[in-house]
C-alpha cells in the first residue's frame, strides 16, 4: 500500500521522532511511505476559532498535496479527526469540493487505528520495561473510536505493564487554542490529569496526540514528577532507547 | 384568539419556512396520535411470566428502599398493617382512601387500628391507598387521582402504605396507560397520575441521599396474592352469613 | 435573571480559588458519571432509546405549531387555561394577573429553570407576593440569595458546613445550640420549616419536564415530593414552561422518561413522576381549583430555523454538565446565567445574545464528552463552533488573537515559507532548550509557562530532516 504521512504541525516542530516512528511502523506493516512536501496544517486552529474561510483554504491545499495515495496516516487523533470527520462538513455547501473532501476523509486514518484496523497488525517487536498508563486523547477517542487499538499493540511490547487511569477518558485541558484562551481552567484540568497519572503508579504515560503530551509533560515536569511522557508511536516503534522522553534533558 | 398566541405560532411557522400544515399532514399526525404506538419497550419486564414479573417488581421496589410484604389474602391485610405500624413505632391511626377496593378488607379483625377514610391532613402520620397498576420494569406504583383516591394521601403523611393486588402488576408504563385508557374510553385522564418509585428522597446536600425530603419517608407495599373480585365475593358472603 | 456571563473569566477564576466549591465539585465530578454509567449499562436498549428520543423530539419540533395547538385544546377541555408568553415580561405579567385574581400572598415553587429565566421571584417580590422555594436545593440558595449553579441540583456548589451556616442564620426561631452537622438533620429541618408554607400557600408554581399534546398534560419529574405538594395543596396551580417541552403522546413521554432519570442521576425512575391534567374534578377532595400553563417562547421559535435547532431537543437532564471537565473545574456560577455547562454554552447566547455570552461557547476544548452522554444526541460541540463562527464573522474576538490566527493561516497556505519558519523555530528553541529539555518560561507564552514547563523541540523540523534523508 502506498501511504502518505501527514506529519502535523506539532510533530514537525517539537518532535520529529514521532514522525519517524510512524514511518518505521508503517513500513513494518508493509506500506511504502511518502511525505508530501506541500503539507502544513490541517486547519484546526482556524476551524475551531470560527474562521471557516481560512480552514477551507488550508484544506484545499491538503487535498492537492495528498491526491493519489491509497491512505493518509496521521500520528494524531485530532488532526486525523479534522480531516476525516470535519472536512466533509466544511465543504457541505460546496458541490465542487465536497466530493474531494469526502474522498480524502475516507482515506485518512489515525496511526494506531490504521495499523490495527486496516493493516491488521496484531503486535510489534519492541520492549519498554515500565509501568505505563495511557491517556485517551479526546478527538481520537470520540471522533474516531480509537481506544482498543493502541492498547492491543502495547500489549505486545515486552516488559510493558499497562495500568489504566481512573479517568483515562477525561480531557487533559490542552484543547488547542483553549489552553491559551483559558489558561487557569486548562491548568486545573491538567493538574487533575497529572494527579490521576501519579495515582496510577505509572512510570510513564503515553498518548496518541502530541498536544496532550506536551501539556501533560509540561505539568509533570513543573511538579517535579519523574514520570516519562512519550508518544505511543515511539514505544511501539522501539525508539525509546534512542530518544529521551518529552521534556526531558538530553 | 390571543395576539400573543399568534405571535408564537407565527414565529414557529416562519422559522420552519411554511404556513399552517396542510390538511393531509394534519390527518397523518392525528392518526399517529390516535394509534398510541409504542416506541421501543425494554425487554427487561416484557419477556417475563407472571411469577417472575412479581419477583422483578419486588426486587426493583426494594432496591429503592420501598419495603414489600406479601400476604396471601385480603383478610390478612389488617394483621400486616398492624404489624408494620407497631414495628415502625407508628401510631395505629391511618387515613385511607375511599376506594371501594378497600372495603373488602376485614378491618374489624384489628379493632385497635383506627382508620379514617378521606383526604390527608397535615397531622396525618400514616396513609393507606390502593394503586391502579404496579410497574415491574422499575418497581413503580401507578396511582390515579379521583374522588375516592385523593392525591394528598400519597404525599402528606410520613408513611404511605400501598395495597397492590398481584393482578395489578404489569410490565411497563405503557401497559399502565393502556389499562387506564381501556377504563376511561375517550374520557379525560384523571387530574393526577402519580408514578411512585420508592419513598421521597434528596441528594441536594453533598450528594448524600436522604429519605423523606418532603414526601413520605417510608413507602410500604403490601402485595396481596388474592384477586380483589374473589375477596369481595367472599366478604359479601360473610355479611350475608352474619345477617342470617 | 441578571447575566454576568460577560465576566466569565473573572467568575471562573473565583470559582477555581473557592475551596468550598472545589470540594463540592469534587464530590459531584465522580458521582454523577459513575451512576449514569451503571444505569445505562443495566439497560441494554439504552443506545436505541437515545435514537428514539432524538427522533421523537425532531418530529415534534418539525410540527411544533400543530402539537402546541392540540396541546392547548386539550388543556382547555380538561378545565385548564394556557397563557402564551412570547417574552419574559408577558410570562411574569400573566403570573401576576393570576395571583392577583385570587388575592395570593404566598406562592410555593417547585424547581423551574424557566421561572429563573424570566426572573419570576424578583418580579413577584416587587409585586408584593412572597415566593417560597420548596426544592431543598432551591430553598437553600433562596436563603443565601444566590442563583442556582446546576439545572437539577441547584445547591451543588455548597458543602454541608455552608448549608448549616445558612440554616443557623435564617431559621431564627430554632435552638442555636442544636446540632446541624449532618445532611439528615438539615433535611429534617427544611422539611419542618417548609411544611406549614406548603399548607398555607395560595398558589403553587411548578415547571414541567414534558407537556403531552395528546392529553393536555404536564409532567414533573422529582424526587422530593415538593413539586407534588406545590401543585396539589394550593387553590391554583401554575405550570411555568416553554414551547419546546411538548411531546405528542404518553408513549412518547414514556420513552423520554426512560432516558431522563438515568441520564440525570443514574436512577431507574425518579421517586415521583407525575402527570397532571387540569384542575380538580367534581367530587375530588383535593387538588387545585385552577390550572394554568404559561407557555414561554423567549426566542425558542426563532431557533427552529437556524443551525441551533437541535438544541431544542434538550430535556434538561444535566448529563452534559455532569460530564464536562470545564464545568467540573469552575462550577455553574462561572457561566453567569441560568443555564451552565455545555447546554448553557449553546443556549445562553441564543437567549441573551452572543455579545453578552461570548465566552461560554469558547470555554470548551471540544472534548465531546457532553455529546456522547446527551440522551437526545444534541451535537453540542458543533453548535458551540457555530457560535464561534458567528463571533468571528462579527469580529468579536480580541484583535491580537485574530491577527495571530490570521498570520498562522496565511503562513500555512505557503508551504515553502511555512517549512522555513518551522525549521527556524525548531532550531532556535531546540538550541535554547538543548540541555534542560524544557523551558520554565518563554516569552509570549506566559499563559502556558506560568503553570507548566514547555518541552523543548528536538532541534530540527521533521520536514528538513526528511528532506536530508531523502538526498
Amino acid at each position: 500500500m502506498r501511504v502518505a504521512l501527514f506529519v502535523t504541525c506539532l510533530v514537525d516542530l517539537f518532535r520529529p521522532t514521532v514522525g519517524f516512528a510512524a514511518i518505521r511502523l508503517l513500513e513494518q506493516a508493509g506500506c511504502t511511505v511518502e511525505v508530501p512536501r506541500a503539507q502544513t496544517c490541517c486547519g484546526q486552529p482556524a476551524y475551531n476559532s470560527g474562521d471557516r474561510a481560512d480552514a477551507k483554504a488550508i484544506a484545499l491545499q491538503l487535498f492537492d498535496a495528498f491526491a493519489g495515495y491509497d491512505h493518509i496516516v496521521v500520528p494524531s487523533g485530532s488532526c486525523a479527526g479534522m480531516i476525516r470527520v470535519h472536512y466533509p462538513g466544511l465543504f457541505a455547501d460546496d458541490p465542487v469540493n465536497l466530493p474531494r473532501a469526502e474522498d480524502i476523509a475516507s482515506r485518512t486514518w489515525e496511526l494506531t487505528s490504521f495499523l490495527v484496523d486496516v493493516c491488521g497488525m496484531e503486535e510489534v517487536t519492541a520492549h519498554y520495561d515500565r509501568a505505563v498508563t495511557y491517556h485517551d486523547a479526546c478527538s481520537g477517542l470520540r471522533e474516531l473510536g480509537v481506544k482498543l487499538q493502541p492498547r492491543q499493540l502495547l500489549g505486545s511490547v515486552v516488559g510493558l505493564r499497562l495500568e489504566e487511569l481512573s479517568d483515562a477518558e477525561v480531557c487533559c485541558g490542552f484543547g488547542g487554542t483553549f489552553c491559551i484562551k483559558y489558561p487557569e481552567i486548562s491548568d486545573k484540568m491538567v493538574t487533575d490529569k497529572a494527579a490521576d497519572i501519579a495515582a496510577a503508579g505509572a512510570e510513564a504515560v503515553l498518548a496518541g496526540d502530541l498536544g496532550c503530551l506536551l501539556n501533560i509533560a509540561g505539568k509533570l515536569s513543573r511538579q517535579g514528577r519523574r514520570i516519562e511522557v512519550r508518544h505511543v508511536a515511539e514505544v511501539l516503534a522501539g525508539m525509546t532507547e534512542e530518544v529521551p522522553p518529552i521534556g526531558a534533558p538530553r | 384568539m390571543s395576539e400573543a398566541r399568534e405571535r408564537i405560532l407565527g414565529g414557529i411557522r416562519n422559522a420552519l419556512g411554511r404556513g399552517q400544515l396542510d390538511p393531509n399532514t394534519q390527518a397523518q399526525l392525528r392518526a399517529r396520535l390516535a394509534a398510541h404506538s409504542r416506541n421501543l419497550i425494554p425487554a427487561r419486564a416484557t419477556a417475563l411470566d407472571d411469577a417472575r414479573s412479581v419477583d422483578l417488581f419486588i426486587a426493583m421496589a426494594e432496591e429503592v428502599q420501598a419495603t414489600v410484604a406479601r400476604v396471601g389474602a385480603f383478610s390478612a391485610v389488617p394483621d400486616e398493617v398492624a404489624r408494620y405500624v407497631a414495628a415502625e413505632n407508628l401510631p395505629a391511626e391511618l387515613v385511607a382512601a375511599l376506594d371501594p377496593n378497600l372495603d373488602v378488607i376485614p378491618w374489624e379483625m384489628r379493632p385497635l387500628l383506627r382508620i379514617r377514610r378521606g383526604r390527608a391532613e397535615a397531622e396525618d402520620k400514616v396513609s393507606l391507598t390502593p394503586c391502579h397498576s404496579a410497574i415491574a420494569e422499575t418497581g413503580t406504583l401507578m396511582l390515579v387521582s379521583g374522588r375516592e383516591t385523593p392525591t394528598t394521601l400519597n404525599f402528606l403523611p410520613d408513611t404511605h402504605i400501598v395495597l397492590v393486588c398481584r393482578c395489578q402488576i404489569v410490565a411497563t408504563y405503557e401497559d399502565g396507560f393502556d389499562r387506564l385508557r381501556a377504563e376511561r374510553g375517550t374520557g379525560r385522564l384523571p387530574r393526577a397520575i402519580n408514578f411512585i418509585t420508592g419513598p421521597s428522597r434528596t441528594a441536594d446536600i453533598e450528594q448524600r441521599i436522604e429519605l423523606g425530603a418532603h414526601g413520605p419517608r417510608r413507602l410500604h407495599i403490601v402485595l396481596v396474592e388474592e384477586d380483589r373480585v374473589t375477596a369481595s365475593v367472599e366478604k359479601s358472603q360473610q355479611h350475608k352469613g352474619a345477617e342470617r | 435573571m441578571l447575566a454576568t456571563s460577560r465576566n466569565f473569566e473573572a467568575n471562573a477564576r473565583a470559582g477555581l480559588a473557592d475551596d468550598n466549591l472545589q470540594r463540592a465539585l469534587g464530590l459531584a465530578r465522580t458521582g454523577f458519571p459513575l451512576r449514569r454509567r451503571l444505569a445505562t449499562e443495566r439497560l441494554p436498549e439504552f443506545e436505541e432509546l437515545r435514537e428514539e428520543g432524538r427522533a421523537i423530539k425532531d418530529h415534534t419540533l418539525a410540527h411544533l405549531d400543530f402539537y402546541l395547538e392540540l396541546y392547548e385544546s386539550n388543556v382547555v377541555a380538561s378545565g385548564g387555561k394556557v397563557h402564551w408568553a412570547p417574552t419574559p415580561q408577558e410570562a411574569c405579567a400573566a403570573v401576576r394577573q393570576i395571583c392577583r385574581s385570587v388575592g395570593a400572598k404566598t406562592v410555593t415553587k417547585g424547581k423551574s429553570m424557566v421561572a429563573e429565566e424570566v426572573g419570576l421571584n424578583e418580579f413577584l417580590e416587587a409585586n408584593g407576593i412572597t415566593p417560597i422555594e420548596t426544592d431543598l436545593g432551591e430553598y437553600i440558595i433562596q436563603l443565601r440569595h444566590e442563583p442556582p449553579s446546576h439545572i437539577i441540583a441547584p445547591a451543588i456548589h455548597l458543602v454541608k458546613e455552608q448549608v448549616a451556616e445558612t440554616f443557623r442564620a435564617e431559621h431564627h426561631a430554632l435552638d442555636p445550640a442544636r446540632s446541624l452537622s449532618e445532611p439528615r438533620q438539615m433535611c429534617d429541618e427544611a422539611r419542618a420549616m417548609l411544611r406549614p408554607r406548603f399548607l398555607a400557600a395560595d398558589v403553587g408554581i411548578t415547571g414541567a419536564n414534558f407537556l403531552v399534546a395528546e392529553t393536555g398534560s404536564s409532567i414533573i419529574v422529582t424526587n422530593e415530593g415538593n413539586g407534588d405538594l406545590t401543585q396539589t395543596l394550593p387553590r391554583v396551580h401554575i405550570v411555568m414552561t416553554s414551547i419546546e417541552k411538548v411531546v405528542p403522546t404518553l408513549e412518547d413521554a414514556a420513552t423520554l422518561l426512560r432516558l431522563l432519570a438515568r441520564s440525570a442521576t443514574g436512577q431507574e425512575f425518579s421517586s415521583y413522576t407525575t402527570i397532571s391534567t387540569g384542575p380538580r374534578r367534581p367530587g375530588d377532595l383535593d387538588g387545585p381549583e385552577q390550572y394554568h400553563v404559561i407557555l414561554l417562547d423567549n426566542g425558542r421559535s426563532a431557533l427552529l430555523g437556524t443551525e441551533f435547532r437541535d438544541m431544542l431537543r434538550c430535556i434538561r437532564c444535566a448529563a452534559c454538565l455532569n460530564h464536562c471537565p470545564v464545568y467540573a473545574a469552575v462550577g455553574g456560577h462561572a457561566y453567569g446565567w441560568v443555564y451552565p455547562g455545555p447546554m448553557g454554552a449553546v443556549l445562553t447566547p441564543s437567549l441573551i445574545g452572543i455579545e453578552e455570552a461570548g465566552h461560554l461557547p469558547n470555554a470548551s476544548t471540544f472534548c465531546g464528552r457532553c455529546e456522547s452522554v446527551c440522551p437526545v444526541k444534541i451535537p453540542l460541540p458543533k453548535m458551540m463552533r457555530h457560535w464561534r463562527d458567528r463571533e468571528f464573522a462579527k469580529r468579536l474576538n480580541p484583535p491580537v488573537y485574530r491577527s495571530a490566527l490570521s498570520l498562522w493561516a496565511w503562513t500555512a497556505r505557503r508551504p515553502a515559507l511555512y517549512h522555513a519558519v518551522a525549521e527556524l523555530a525548531a532550531r532556535t528553541l531546540g538550541w535554547a532548550g538543548r540541555y534542560r529539555g524544557r523551558f520554565r518560561s518563554l516569552p509570549l507564552a506566559n499563559g502556558w509557562t506560568a503553570v507548566r514547563d514547555m518541552p523543548a523541540p528536538e532541534g530540527r523540523s521533521f520536514h528538513s530532516l526528511w528532506a536530508e534523508r531523502r538526498k
